[in-house]
């Protein structure tokens, strides 16, 4: 008998009843589609309303208008990744806690963290990743084809990105699952969710615009060193946007800085998760 | 006259229920508001930065159709306002809920009028968000003082006061209309969704709708002749004194006329969706 599950056989167990379950509602399934792309053209919208008026974020930075396309697409694949695999999870999880639910988790003979996160998967979020597939791979055409100083791009660039990619994706599910075990002991928190909102909308630009005056520079500081937040799109865009940085040294400490966070986001949010579980008091009936 | 006062006490009574029951929340409620900002500051620092790439690193001086930095930081903040006075969270979708599992026919026995009620729940819980929310929000705006050229002349403000009022109004009268569609329809979550993709883009909670002016083509007409833009712009531009003169009369008239025909629209709704209703639910 073989006592350890066999943890990938799991996961796309995991994936093929989500997908199953989606596919039962097929309709659902499209309109979830549209309205969540529907959400993301409109955002885009915005920002090709904000470069009719300016050819730049910031003074300086190197942001024109494909580059801060590649950093968009950027933030949507990591978003739509985040979506995908963990919101509907961790949303899942604090519900559990206030229903005593958790139970049947705890007693299964898996990680019990393994299996609240990854539990279901929500597959309409694939339209958002083509999407920022999309905008990217038009974004890199634009800045690989441009008079002055077309961006070289190379097979190892596109491997790195993809590394920093999912350090982001890491990063956001430590501050979900941090979040979300905090209600262990808060008993129920809606104004969570809205917290998550205001907290990852500071990653949402790139965080030169914040090197401006004490605020920004405190602002700057906390979500980079606090709670890593700023650096989950801004350094794996960094490395297809800008590759001659406007700081090289800046840039590769900055790169390097994200992997040592996004180990100590895991390991913390692990140890959030463990404590929490030991003041679980299994409510309700 | 009896009849009236006691129309009058019933009113009352179910005003100072909602009023008694909102302020149980009261400490949820000020870290709410709080927070509603935060967003706002990364705005903040989104637009600082677009106007120091306009004017190569110096901001001052530098104009977006007539807006100037600490213009749109003004703006931003009094967006939140209106949007304070015209977002109705969980009014459409309540009403639909209450279609689809039956609920409602709680009050369709009752001798109120059903709108009315809702109105007036409505009310109280905007009166008891505003006193919580006022402590936070005159932090917030104290310490952004700067950004404002000081207080606009009485007319102004009286105009100002006037649209937010219009601005609730009309929010209301436009969701409950929404959620009477549930009337016929049952489940209007994907209406919502797309009613709040909208506002939330064309209400010119994102950006001052003007900045659709210069863009050319249709943008602007289309965005400019939908009810959305009463909901955020309209009252902060009148602040700003961005719409003055006949502009101004003319927008308030506007703003009326749409109250009206969400008021009248949302009447009809209601009368003939009861109509439909067969019941459901236990």
């Amino acid at each position: 008998m073989n006592d350890r599950p066999s943890y990938s056989s799991v996961f796309f167990m995991f994936l093929r009843n989500s997908l199953v379950r989606d596919l039962s509602f097929r309709s659902n399934f499209w309109v979830e589609c549209v309205s969540s792309l529907s959400w993301v053209i409109m955002n885009l919208g915005f920002y090709l309303l904000i470069f009719s008026y300016t050819n730049s974020i910031g003074n300086d930075t190197g942001w024109g208008k494909w580059e801060f396309f590649v950093f968009l697409a950027t933030t949507l694949l990591v978003n739509s990744l985040v979506q995908m695999f963990f919101m509907p999870n961790i949303q899942e999880f604090s519900e559990l806690i206030r229903t005593g639910k958790l139970d049947f988790a705890l007693l299964k003979p898996i990680d019990t963290q393994f299996l609240i996160s990854f539990e279901k998967v929500n597959w309409p979020s694939t339209a958002n990743f083509l999407f920022g597939i999309l905008l990217m791979s038009i974004s890199l055409y634009q800045l690989t084809h441009r008079a002055d100083e077309p961006i070289q791009l190379t097979v190892g660039m596109v491997a790195i990105f993809v590394v920093f990619l999912l350090c982001g994706v890491a990063i956001l599910y430590s501050l979900m699952i941090v979040l979300a075990a905090s209600s262990i002991w808060l008993g129920r928190n809606t104004s969570l969710y809205d917290f998550w909102f205001y907290i990852t909308s500071f990653s949402r630009y790139p965080m030169e615009i914040y090197n401006a005056g004490t605020l920004g520079l405190t602002l700057k500081m906390i979500f980079t060193f606090a709670i890593p937040i700023l650096i989950v799109v801004n350094v794996p865009a960094r490395i297809l946007a800008q590759p001659m940085g406007v700081d090289p040294t800046d840039k590769w400490m900055l790169t390097g800085y994200m992997l040592v966070a996004t180990a100590l986001s895991l390991l913390f949010s692990r140890w959030v998760f463990k404590m929490s579980l030991k003041s679980y008091r299994s409510a309700s009936s | 006259m009896a009849e009236l006062a006691a129309r009058a006490s019933t009113w009352w009574a179910i005003f100072q229920i909602n009023f008694y029951e909102k302020l149980v929340y009261r400490g949820d409620f000020m870290l709410g508001t709080l927070m509603r900002f935060l967003p706002i500051v990364t705005q903040i620092f989104l637009w600082s930065a677009i106007f120091s790439a306009r004017g190569d690193g110096d901001s001052s001086g530098q104009e977006i159709v007539g807006y100037t930095y600490y213009n749109i930081v003004a703006y931003y903040l009094l967006s939140t306002i209106s949007r304070a006075f015209s977002s109705m969270p969980g009014l459409a979708s309540g009403i639909a809920l209450q279609i689809r599992e039956g609920e409602i026919k709680k009050y369709l026995i009752q001798p109120l009028d059903l709108i009315s009620f809702f109105l007036l729940n409505r009310i109280a819980h905007k009166l008891t968000y505003y006193i919580v929310a006022a402590v936070p929000f005159a932090i917030v705006f104290f310490l952004c003082r700067g950004y404002f050229d000081g207080w606009p002349p009485a007319q102004v403000l009286c105009a100002y006061f006037f649209s937010l009022v219009l601005a609730f109004m009309l929010g209301f009268f436009m969701e409950a209309t929404i959620g009477m569609i549930g009337f016929w329809f049952l489940e209007v979550r994907s209406l919502l969704f797309v009613y709040m993709l909208f506002t939330f883009f064309l209400s010119g909670h994102m950006f001052p709708l003007d900045m659709l002016n210069e863009l050319g083509g249709p943008w602007s007409t289309i965005v400019k002749s939908l009810p959305l833009m009463y909901l955020a712009y309209f009252p902060a531009a009148v602040f700003l004194e961005k719409i003055t003169g006949a502009e101004l009369m003319w927008g308030l008239i506007v703003q009326v006329a749409w109250v009206l025909f969400f008021i009248i629209a949302s009447r009809l709704a209601f009368h003939y969706g009861v109509k439909q209703y067969s019941a459901y639910g236990g």
